[in-house]
C-alpha cells in the first residue's frame, strides 16, 4: 500500500479495478457515477486496458456478458435508472454463470428521479435485478477507504463463485474525497483464476465451450437452477460480512449500511451521552444478508431501528433475520434528502422508550 | 477534537480546490479528514459548496450542516449559511462581495480582503487560497511546514509556478 492520497469514492473503485487486474471497462456516463468512467478512459489505455464508451447501458452489460464469457476480468458501472437498463444482461450474466463486477453509485429515484444520494435500490439489488430465480453478491462499502477493497475483493468473489458482484454504493460516498491507501495499479499481479469454461481461440486444440443460458427442456432448466441454488447456499453460509460499533451491550441496535451507517454513527454516540446503550450493526454484504449476526444480536437487544434512505427495504430482511422478535421500527428520508443524527437519535430514544414500557 | 468547515460561493472561486487544500493540511496533521462537494446542477455554474472535516478520531457523517468554521465567498452564501454556524464558531466572510454586518452575537465574524488581496498582489483567481491562508489562524497547529506540506499534495511540483502563486496567496491571508 501506498501513502495515501486524497481520493473520491467513484475514483477509488476505479483504481481498485485496476489493481485487482480489470483491463476491459464498459461505461456510460450518469450522475453522480460519471467521475468512476471518467477516471478510467484517462487510466486504461496506460495500463494496456480497454475502456468502451458504450452506446447505452443496456449495450455496456452486453459487452460485459461478452467478456465475462471470454474470461477476463470485466466491470461496468452507472447510476440507478441505468441499472435497471442493465438488469436484463445481471438475468442473462446469472444465467451462463459468468463472473462480473457492477457498481450502483444510488440516486434518488423512481423514474429518472433526481441526482442526489439514496439507497432506494436496495430491493433490486439484493433480489436480483432481472428475471428469473438468482441473486448477485451486493456489497456495501461504508467509505472511501473500502469503495477501494472491496472493489478489489469484489473480483475475487466473482471469480470464486462465478457471480456478478455488486458495489453498492451512493452519491455521498462516491462523491466524498477521503485518504485513501492504494497499490500501484500497474505493478499490482493479476490473480485471475482459471477459467477452464471460457470460450475463445480454440484453433482445435480443445474442444470447444459454449456459454449459454437458453435450456428448451424444463427438466435441464430445473437442474441448472437447483445446482445454482447449491452455490448460493454455500455463499450464504460462508461470504456474510458486516461491521459493528459500540454492539456489545447495546439493547438498541440500530442498523445502516453505507452513508447512513456513517450518520448513524453520529447519532449513536449522541444516544450513549444521553444514557441509552445503543450499537450499530452495519451489514457489508447485503447479500448474503448477515442473518447470522442480526440473529445473535436479537438475543441481546430489545430492539432494532433500520436507518435507510429509502421507504423501508432493508428493514424487512432485519425481521425476517430476527424472525421479528424484537420489534424494528424506520427511520428515513428518501428522494435524495439525508437522515440527520438527530434524527437517527430520537428514534433510537423512541425505540428504547417503547421497548422499556 | 472535530473541526467541521463548510465553503461557499460562486462556481468558479475555486471553492472546491480550497476544501481540498484544508483537507490535505489536516492530513499533514494526521488527522482523519472528509471533503464532500456540492454535486448538483451547482457544478455547472452557480453555487458551489464544499464541507471539510478534519477530526481526531473516524469520521462518521461527512455533511457539514452546522459548521464550526464558514467561509462564505459570496453574499448569497453569506445569507444562506449565517444561520447554520455553531453557536461559538467563526464565520469568515470576503470583504468585496459581503458588506453588511452579521445578525449573530453568539459567532465570530472576520472580514477578509481576499478578492482585493489577491487581485492587488497579482494573483488573480486566487481570492480563495488567500481566504484558506485566513482560515488557517482558525486551525491549530495549520502553520509551518504544515502549511507547505498540503501544498505539495494539492499542487502537483511540476506545477511551479501554479504551487508559488498559491504559497503566496496563502501566505498573504495569513498576514491579514
Amino acid at each position: 500500500m501506498s501513502e495515501k492520497i486524497l481520493i473520491k469514492g467513484n475514483e477509488a473503485i476505479a483504481e481498485a479495478a485496476i489493481a485487482a487486474g480489470c483491463r476491459h471497462f464498459f461505461g456510460y456516463p450518469i450522475t453522480p457515477q460519471s467521475e468512476l468512467a471518467a477516471y478510467l478512459a484517462r487510466r486504461m489505455p496506460k495500463v494496456g486496458g480497454v475502456y468502451l464508451q458504450a452506446e447505452s447501458e443496456v449495450a455496456a452489460i452486453n459487452m460485459v456478458y461478452g467478456a465475462a464469457a471470454a474470461g477476463v476480468r470485466c466491470m461496468t458501472s452507472s447510476s440507478s435508472p441505468g441499472i435497471s437498463l442493465k438488469s436484463e444482461g445481471l438475468s442473462y450474466l446469472a444465467g451462463c454463470d459468468l463472473p462480473a463486477v457492477l457498481i450502483n453509485v444510488q440516486r434518488g429515484g423512481p423514474g429518472l428521479g433526481g441526482i442526489q444520494p439514496s439507497q432506494a435500490d436496495y430491493f433490486q439489488a439484493t433480489r436480483g435485478g432481472g428475471h428469473g430465480d438468482y441473486h448477485i453478491i451486493v456489497l456495501a462499502p461504508g467509505g472511501v477507504q473500502e469503495m477501494y477493497s472491496y472493489t478489489r475483493d469484489a473480483f475475487d468473489l466473482a471469480d470464486k463463485h462465478r457471480m456478478t458482484v455488486m458495489v453498492l454504493t451512493d452519491g455521498i460516498l462516491g462523491q466524498m474525497m477521503e485518504a485513501t491507501a492504494t497499490e500501484n495499479g500497474e505493478q499490482t499481479a493479476d490473480n485471475r483464476q482459471e477459467k477452464p469454461w471460457a470460450v475463445g481461440g480454440v484453433r482445435g486444440e480443445r474442444a470447444r465451450n459454449i456459454v449459454n443460458s437458453l435450456y428448451l427442456k424444463p427438466s435441464e432448466l430445473e437442474a441448472t437452477n437447483l445446482s445454482r441454488y447449491e452455490k448460493y447456499k454455500q455463499v450464504e453460509e460462508t461470504e456474510q460480512k458486516y461491521d459493528s460499533y459500540l454492539l456489545d451491550d447495546a439493547e438498541i441496535v440500530v442498523a445502516a449500511y453505507g452513508a447512513s451507517s456513517r450518520i448513524a454513527k453520529n447519532a449513536i454516540d449522541e444516544a450513549r451521552s444521553k444514557g441509552v446503550k445503543a450499537g450499530l450493526l452495519r451489514p457489508i454484504t447485503l447479500w448474503p444478508f448477515p442473518k447470522k449476526a442480526f440473529a445473535a444480536a436479537a438475543k441481546k437487544a430489545r430492539a432494532f431501528v433500520s436507518v435507510e434512505m429509502s421507504m423501508g427495504q432493508m428493514i424487512e430482511d432485519i425481521e425476517l433475520s430476527i424472525r421479528c422478535s424484537r420489534p424494528v421500527t424506520l427511520c428515513n428520508r428518501v428522494g435524495g434528502m439525508v437522515p440527520d443524527p438527530a434524527m437517527i437519535c430520537e428514534a433510537i430514544l423512541n425505540a428504547n422508550k417503547e421497548a422499556t414500557a | 477534537m472535530e473541526t467541521r468547515i463548510l465553503i461557499a460561493g460562486f462556481g468558479g472561486q475555486g471553492i472546491l480546490f480550497m476544501g481540498k487544500y484544508l483537507a490535505y493540511i489536516g492530513m499533514s496533521q494526521d488527522r482523519q479528514v472528509s471533503w464532500l462537494p456540492s454535486y448538483g446542477p451547482e457544478m455547472r455554474g452557480g453555487t458551489a459548496q464544499c464541507g471539510v472535516i478534519l477530526s481526531d478520531t473516524a469520521i462518521g457523517s461527512p455533511l457539514v450542516e452546522e459548521p464550526d468554521i464558514l467561509a462564505a465567498m459570496n453574499l448569497p452564501s453569506f445569507h444562506a449559511f449565517e444561520k447554520s454556524v455553531k453557536p461559538g464558531g467563526t464565520l469568515y466572510y470576503d470583504s468585496a462581495f459581503v458588506a453588511a454586518p452579521g445578525t449573530r452575537s453568539d459567532i465570530t465574524y472576520i472580514a477578509v480582503s481576499a478578492t482585493q488581496t489577491a487581485e492587488s498582489n497579482n494573483l488573480k483567481g486566487l481570492a480563495n487560497m488567500v481566504m484558506a491562508g485566513a482560515l488557517l489562524k482558525s486551525l491549530p497547529g495549520a502553520d509551518g511546514g504544515v502549511i507547505e506540506t498540503a501544498m505539495k499534495k494539492t499542487v502537483p511540483e511540476r506545477k511551479r509556478e501554479m504551487f508559488d502563486a498559491n504559497m503566496k496567496a496563502v501566505t498573504l491571508g495569513r498576514a491579514l
